[in-house]
């Protein structure tokens, strides 16, 4: 029996269905090389780019608004999820996504990403179990881990009883 | 200047992800999450917000400072108001994040057809 691919001396026809592990190892030959390398600088670039543009919007508000850096913060993270969540609507955060990897995962920008394209990918199953049951289906494990940390690393600090910063 | 400590130090946060992503095969998932759980430790370690201070935004917009910003909260309720503090507070300096993904993201769905 000639499973896959055909061998030399079978007919020169390749036999048309393959096994699913035939098919990965296929297609892994045919993915175009991503090199640890390229991705990486391709991340850093992005990331650093989108961290850039948070500093602008950051200093715009510390000067616009005389608030101190520290103060900027928060409607800087605003302001640049909602420049993500129009990009995500476009379609345009996706297409920069594919090319920079972790480069758009990452900044707080990624978190809104995942969330408008949850909320937009599952709107057809309605506004109540479609858009709210899956809004945090990706971006939920980051707040419940995120959540989950803060509250034992309050809790060392009680127990330690250590000053506050 | 703060503006290429930002680029440098974001970039590097998110090489960081990449490198999970690439060499340690995480999922997305799986590396957010431990980026946000890195973020909290090293913010309880109190190196955070000189992070912050030195590379501003470079600091603030990756989700590391989400982390940071969840033990932040906690322990300025906690000094304040004692150990009930720790669970108020968690979500007080996020909102802004959670509140803005949330409601924008709402929004989006009620208006945008979905692409591919």
């Amino acid at each position: 029996m000639n499973d896959g691919m055909a061998t030399k001396t079978g007919s020169k026809y390749k036999k048309m269905t393959m096994s699913p592990q035939e098919y990965q190892t296929y297609a892994k030959t045919r993915e175009p090389a991503r090199s640890v390398p390229q991705n990486c600088l391709r991340a850093f670039l992005v990331g650093g780019l989108i961290c850039t543009l948070g500093q602008a919007v950051q200093d715009f508000f510390a000067y616009a608004f005389g608030m101190t850096q520290q103060e900027a913060g928060n409607p800087t993270v605003a302001v640049m999820i909602m420049i993500s969540v129009v990009l995500t609507c476009l379609g345009i955060y996706d297409k920069i996504a594919q090319w920079a990897g972790a480069g758009t995962a990452v900044p707080v920008t990624g978190f809104a990403n995942s969330m408008c394209s949850a909320a937009l990918e599952h709107r057809s199953e309605g506004l109540v179990l479609g858009v709210g049951g899956n809004m945090f289906k990706l971006a939920g494990s980051v707040i419940v881990y995120g959540t989950v940390a803060a509250f034992f690393i309050g809790i060392i600090y009680m127990a330690l009883g250590l000053e506050g910063h | 200047m703060h503006f290429l400590w930002a680029f440098l130090v974001g970039g590097a946060i998110c090489v960081i992800g990449q490198l999970m992503f690439d060499v340690v095969k995480l999922t997305p998932a799986h590396t957010m999450a431990t980026l946000v759980v890195a973020g909290a430790v090293i913010d309880g370690l109190g190196f955070y917000e000189p992070l912050v201070d030195f590379a501003g935004a470079g600091a603030t917009i990756p989700i590391t400072s989400f982390g940071n910003a969840l033990v932040h909260g906690a322990l300025t309720e906690y000094y304040r108001d004692g150990w009930i503090g720790v669970i108020t507070g968690i979500f007080d300096l996020t909102s802004a994040g959670i509140s803005a993904a949330i409601i924008f993201s709402f929004l989006a769905a009620l208006v945008v057809r979905p692409k591919g």
